[in-house]
Order: structure tokens, then C-alpha cells, then sequence
């Protein structure tokens, strides 16, 4: 028997460098691709999460306190409304107007800052939809769709509620039926 | 004479009345036509639907898109700066072709290196297969022909049964 085994032919076969090469490239492939079907599946950021720092330039016409563009980590104090929405999106016209109403009842206190974020739209149909809804608090683009990757949305409108600390407090996906809906959300957050 | 020439101006000043009008309600040269606009459409992609190219997106979305193009067309802008625009607004992802930049840089790197690993392992193991394999039991010195080697075993074996015979007799 032990003779054989000294005496079996060798075969010239793929050497181990390359092997284990080919098998690096397969796991660290099915890595990305496992990453990106986790990716895929999160969703949106859910309540209890940090809302990472953002910038938002602003839309020619709108300022926060003075400035053409809002910083998110400027804004700690404060509770904060994010809504996302688009001049082609039928379902945020139905609560344009209700969330418009909402922050002209919290802008005077200052504690409460909405802000508007347009996702994937052309500029004129931007200002035209803010023109019609007679929207007022900050409004900006979100250039090369970097807010929307943070935030993990799934489509418009949704709103997003955040507190004090910065903390994701609560998500509406779709559109809010009433103004009272919005208000409740902010007192919550404001009642804290 | 005089006639005349008061007919002619009279007919002059007729056609400038009729033929203003007529030219500026006639198309801008350089109004951009569908087909330009298509030809920069086609190779981007609606940044809300999934894998729909630009140019036959129904959606208002990329209607308004589509007229965006017009738009940046007649103010004069190249496609690339164009396609830049978008990049900028909306991402690289309505690039019908990312570019070859971080991330998406993998995209043209990967595939060709992995091919060539392929082609060199079924390379590898093609040739391994052809090559013939050397005989059981034998010695790989070149000197010594694998006939040789078992004819002398051969004679051996056969002196050692004829030893065996005559002691035994």
C-alpha cells in the first residue's frame, strides 16, 4: 500500500496560488452581494436611530436664518420635520397644504423647523409646485440623491420626526390626511 | 411712371405686412427636436423607475426630464455637460454607463480579471488533461527507458527461479 501511494502519478493541475485566489474573488463576491440584498431589504432609518449630518441647499427665494443652506447638525434643540416630496408625485399634493399649515402655527415659537426636500425633480416644476402650494418653510434639492440614500426612503412623500437629540422619532410613509395628524407628532416630540 | 411705382411700394409694403408674421410664427432653427433629445435621453436612465432608459419613460417624470433636455439643449449646453447635470442632481445610477470612478470603477475591473482567471484555470486544466501520465512503478530518470527497466526486472525474476529450482534438485 505504501508503495502506491510514493509511486501515484502527478498531474499537472492549477496551482495553489490561483486557487485560493479564485476562492478570495468568490467569497468577497457573494460578501457584496449579500451586503447589498441586506441593503435592500433595511428600508427606511427607523425610530431609536441618530439621524446622520446632513447639508441641505436651499432653493433660490428661501434662507434659514439667513443662510442659503441648512446644516442638520445646526438644528440640535430643535424638533425637526423632513418631507420628502416631488413636483410629479400626485400623493404629496394631497398634504402640501396641510403641512404648510402646520409649520405657519409652529414657526413663531421656534422650536419646531420643517424642512422640505425635493427628491429627483426638475427646478421649474419644483418652484412651480412650491409657488402653488404657497410653501414657506426651507426648501432645497437633493442633489445627487445623497439625503434620500441617508434616510433609506423607499418613495414620496414621506415625513420624517425628529427630536431634540437628533434621534429618528417617528416615519410617515405616504401622505398625512389631516393637519391634526402632523400636530400630534410634533407635540409628542415637543411634550418630551 | 409715377403709378407705377406708388403700385410697386404699395405691393412691397403688402408683402413685408403678410411676410412678418408668417416668419415669426415660423420654428426656431434652433429649437431642439425630439431626436436630439433623444439621442441624450437614451443614454440615461429614469432615476425613479427601475431600469427604464430616458427616451421611452412614459411617466411625467421623465416627460419632465425629456423637456429638461430640450431645455439645457437650447440654452446651448453639450451633452456631456448635460449628462454631467444629472449626475450632479439625481446620481451616477442614471448613467446608462457608469463612469470609471471609486465604486463603480469594480464594474470594469472585476469581470475582466475574473475571465482571465477562468481562462487560465480551464487553461491549466485542459493541458493536465492531454498530457499523458507516466507509468505506475517506474523510475522518471530520463536515461532509463520504461521497456528497459522491465526487462531487466524480467530477467531477475527469472534468475532467481532458476536458483531456486537447482537448489531445491
Amino acid at each position: 500500500m505504501q508503495e502506491s501511494t510514493q509511486t501515484a502519478p502527478k498531474r499537472g493541475g492549477v496551482p495553489l496560488w490561483v486557487q485560493i485566489i479564485v476562492w478570495v474573488a468568490l467569497v468577497a463576491l457573494m460578501v457584496v452581494v449579500a451586503l447589498g440584498l441586506n441593503r435592500a431589504q433595511q428600508g427606511t432609518v427607523q425610530p431609536g436611530e441618530t439621524i446622520p449630518d446632513f447639508s441641505l441647499p436651499l432653493l433660490d427665494g428661501y434662507t434659514y436664518q439667513g443662510k442659503d443652506q441648512v446644516k442638520f447638525s445646526e438644528l440640535r434643540g430643535k424638533v425637526v420635520v423632513v418631507n420628502f416630496w416631488a413636483s410629479w408625485c400626485k400623493p404629496c399634493e394631497q398634504e402640501a397644504a396641510d403641512l404648510e399649515s402646520a409649520w405657519r402655527y409652529y414657526e413663531p415659537a421656534g422650536e419646531v423647523i420643517f424642512l422640505g426636500i425635493n427628491y429627483v425633480d426638475t427646478e421649474p416644476e419644483a418652484r412651480g409646485y412650491l409657488t402653488k402650494f404657497d410653501i414657506t418653510y426651507p426648501n432645497g434639492p437633493d442633489l445627487g440623491t445623497k439625503i434620500s440614500q441617508f434616510f433609506r426612503i423607499k418613495g414620496v412623500p414621506e415625513t420624517y420626526f425628529i427630536d431634540r437629540n437628533g434621534v429618528l422619532q417617528y416615519v410617515q410613509v405616504g401622505p398625512f390626511s389631516t393637519e391634526a395628524q402632523i400636530r400630534q407628532q410634533v407635540d409628542r416630540l415637543l411634550n418630551q | 411712371m409715377k403709378k407705377i411705382v406708388s403700385l410697386f411700394l404699395l405691393t412691397f409694403i403688402f408683402s413685408l405686412i403678410v411676410a412678418v408674421p408668417a416668419l415669426a410664427q415660423s420654428p426656431n432653427p434652433t429649437t431642439p427636436s425630439d431626436d436630439d433629445v433623444n439621442a441624450i435621453a437614451r443614454d440615461l436612465y429614469c432615476p425613479v423607475c427601475e431600469n427604464t432608459p430616458l427616451d421611452v419613460c412614459p411617466t411625467q417624470a421623465c416627460i419632465q426630464w425629456r423637456d429638461l433636455i430640450r431645455l439645457k439643449l437650447a440654452e446651448g449646453q453639450s451633452e456631456d455637460e448635460i449628462k454631467q447635470y444629472f449626475v450632479e442632481h439625481y446620481g451616477a445610477r442614471v448613467l446608462s454607463a457608469p463612469p470609471f470612478d471609486g465604486f463603480y470603477a469594480l464594474i470594469y475591473i472585476v469581470p475582466p480579471i475574473i475571465l482571465a482567471i477562468g481562462l487560465f484555470v480551464f487553461s491549466r486544466s485542459f493541458r493536465s488533461m492531454l498530457k499523458p501520465l507516466p507509468a505506475a512503478g517506474t523510475d522518471d530518470s530520463p536515461e532509463e527507458s520504461p521497456q528497459a527497466s522491465a526487462g531487466e526486472s524480467a530477467d531477475d525474476y527469472m534468475h532467481r527461479v532458476e536458483e531456486e529450482l537447482k537448489k531445491r534438485d
